[in-house]
């Protein structure tokens, strides 16, 4: 087991960051920490990097306790949400502080910094300042940094946050890569689910400082355990309490047994999914989601009166 | 066309207020200190005592600036990176030096390190001289221009924040690795414009290190100390010629820095 979490309370004065959390992190795992601001995972992440203490309960990575031990004895590589670049090193100069601190030898520095930059792809830039970079390049540039005194865990605090969406996409694509080559156990804390799933092989859903639920990205969709983290990992209708999925209701151009009618209120085309507005019988409004394809063979529009089979909804005690 | 009257008169107002209060008087002294030519000026300010007065001024500022900006610096991380109560209270003693007049600060060693003080008898009992000599200066200076770095670093170090601090340390940093290479050099203009004001202000003191100096001719008279002399014994022209050396050792200072910044910055920051 690489890391555990045991217990752990956190407050800040009368609020309460996390109440008796328990987290365990396989060996060479690609972690995702999921939930809303104020869930507690950004501090999670910091108690675990030992720059946070936690008020009871303790941390231990690979087997030893480390809750006590300062941050710069643990062995951890943190990537900051911004990045926290040293502004006035080079590039080659940021990524080899971990090493000179620990005063090794110029000629290997040189060799691991080097080794370093290709990898996050930054070789050429080794002699520019922090503010030459873009956000992309920054935030490589600071995954480089962390690994470079080959860390026994990996924590990064929302990595994807700062970026605009197009270079996000490509760096999930390319720490999930990352991850396979160097395989270093790692969590990263997001808000975002879509980036939850698209990366991480677990996921712990965080809310109010407590954990709701830790599993594959499958199992999460497939059997969340509670209203919270069905509606926040994909998108839910709700039909006073039960909740159901948008892409689980057919549309169909016959009514049977099985469905009721539906009028369709507003069609809205996304690419390949298309959303449909629909308000039933009684009077309640849900969306259902359909293919381009579904949508075109219905000749879906607006005020068209169509057939609905909603599946069985999900009711959490 | 109204705004554009409003925007010319701000800035005769401005321009006028600062001539009358800076430009006019400076001028004034250059002009009076050169009216006769160089030779007089010269003989004026190689005079035995004004020569000591000016190594007295140099040697205090040499002492009295590293020590403040040590303290300085030691205080402004105290106050913002500090976790402990109180620590609003630490930034009200700090600004105490510029709210106790100078007069008042000097009254105070007196009546602590004077020989009647309350060390009075310990000191005299080790002949340890403070009060009229070189000792008590340093302390009176030090006094006056205490607040200066720390008040100039503490915002520089509120603005830099403690992310990059706290990377360090995951990097396996110790505390003094982080602040020598990450805190200090990131603060570093901070500290820099600190030091350039303790200088200007231990340089000019006057009422405090008047009082503990004794004004001793030759022996603790620093160079403000030397001006009011030869003012108070009607020697014009040796007033007016060590006031513009004070005044161009204040200027060569700012100078110096500013040139200094320059340089290391266009080499670090593109």
């Amino acid at each position: 087991m690489a890391i555990e979490v045991h217990n752990v309370s956190k407050h800040f004065g009368t609020f309460t960051a996390l109440d008796d959390v328990s987290v365990r992190v396989d060996d060479g795992a690609l972690m995702a920490l999921l939930g809303p601001s104020g869930s507690g995972k950004s501090t999670l992440l910091r108690i675990i990097a030992g720059l946070e203490t936690p008020d009871t309960g303790n941390v231990s990575i690979e087997g030893q306790d480390l809750t006590q031990a300062p941050a710069r004895t643990r062995g951890v590589g943190f990537v900051f949400q911004h990045y926290a670049p040293f502004k006035h090193m080079t590039v080659h100069d940021n990524v080899a502080f971990g090493l000179t601190v620990r005063r090794a030898p110029k000629a290997e520095v040189n060799e691991r910094v080097a080794e370093l930059l290709r990898l996050v792809r930054l070789d050429g830039l080794a002699k520019r300042y922090p503010s030459q970079l873009s956000g992309g390049q920054l935030q490589r540039m600071a995954l480089a940094r962390a690994l470079a005194p080959q860390p026994k865990v990996l924590l990064l605090d929302e990595p994807f946050g700062a970026l605009d969406v197009q270079v996000r996409g490509e760096l999930r694509e390319w720490l999930r890569r990352l991850h396979e080559e160097i395989h270093v156990t790692t969590i990263f804390v997001t808000h975002d689910q879509e980036e939850a799933m698209d990366v991480a092989g677990q996921i712990v859903v965080m809310n109010g400082g407590r954990v709701e639920q830790t599993g594959t990205p499958h199992e999460l969709y497939e059997n969340p355990r509670n209203e919270f983290v069905m509606s926040f990992i994909g998108p839910v209708n709700r039909l006073g309490d039960a909740l159901l999925r948008p892409h689980d209701i057919q549309i169909l151009p016959y009514p049977d047994t099985s469905t009721v009618e539906a009028l369709v209120r507003r069609v809205v085309h996304l690419g390949f999914e298309v959303r449909v507005e629909l308000t039933l019988p009684d009077g309640r409004d849900i969306w259902a989601q359909v293919t381009r394809e579904t949508a075109a063979e219905l000749e879906l529009a607006e005020g068209q009166i169509l057939a609905a089979r909603l599946p069985a909804p999900r009711v959490f005690a | 066309m109204a705004s554009t009257a409003r925007r010319l008169s701000l800035r005769f107002v401005a321009l006028g207020y600062l001539l009358a209060l800076l430009g006019a008087p400076v001028a004034m002294i250059f002009y009076r200190t050169f009216e006769h030519g160089l030779a007089p000026v010269w003989s004026a300010v190689t005079q035995p005592n004004a020569i000591h007065a000016f190594w007295l001024s140099v040697e205090l500022v040499a002492i009295v600036v590293p020590l403040n900006t040590v303290f300085g610096i030691g205080m402004a991380l105290l106050i913002e990176r500090g976790r402990f109560r109180g620590r609003w209270l630490l930034g009200l003693l700090l600004d105490l030096p510029f709210a106790i007049s100078p007069v008042v600060v000097g009254l105070a060693l007196v009546l602590v390190y004077g020989r009647t003080g309350w060390f009075g008898n310990w000191l005299t009992a080790h002949s340890i001289q403070v009060i009229f000599s070189i000792p008590g200066m340093v302390l009176a200076t030090a006094f006056v221009s205490l607040p200066f770095v720390a008040r100039e670093t503490v915002p520089v170090l509120h603005e830099l924040g403690t992310d990059a601090e706290q990377a360090a340390a995951t990097l396996g940093a110790s505390a003094w690795q982080t602040f020598r290479r990450v805190t200090l050099p990131a603060i570093r203009w901070g500290v820099v414009y600190g030091v350039v004001l303790t200088t200007a202000r231990a340089l000019g003191e006057f009422g405090a290190v008047s009082i503990v100096s004794g004004r001793l001719e030759g022996q603790t008279q620093t160079l403000p100390l030397y001006v009011q002399d030869r003012f108070e014994n009607f020697d014009t022209a040796g007033a007016y010629a060590a006031a513009v050396v004070l005044a161009l050792l204040a200027f060569a200072t700012l100078l110096g820095m500013n040139l200094l910044a320059r340089r290391t910055h266009r080499d670090t920051v593109v």
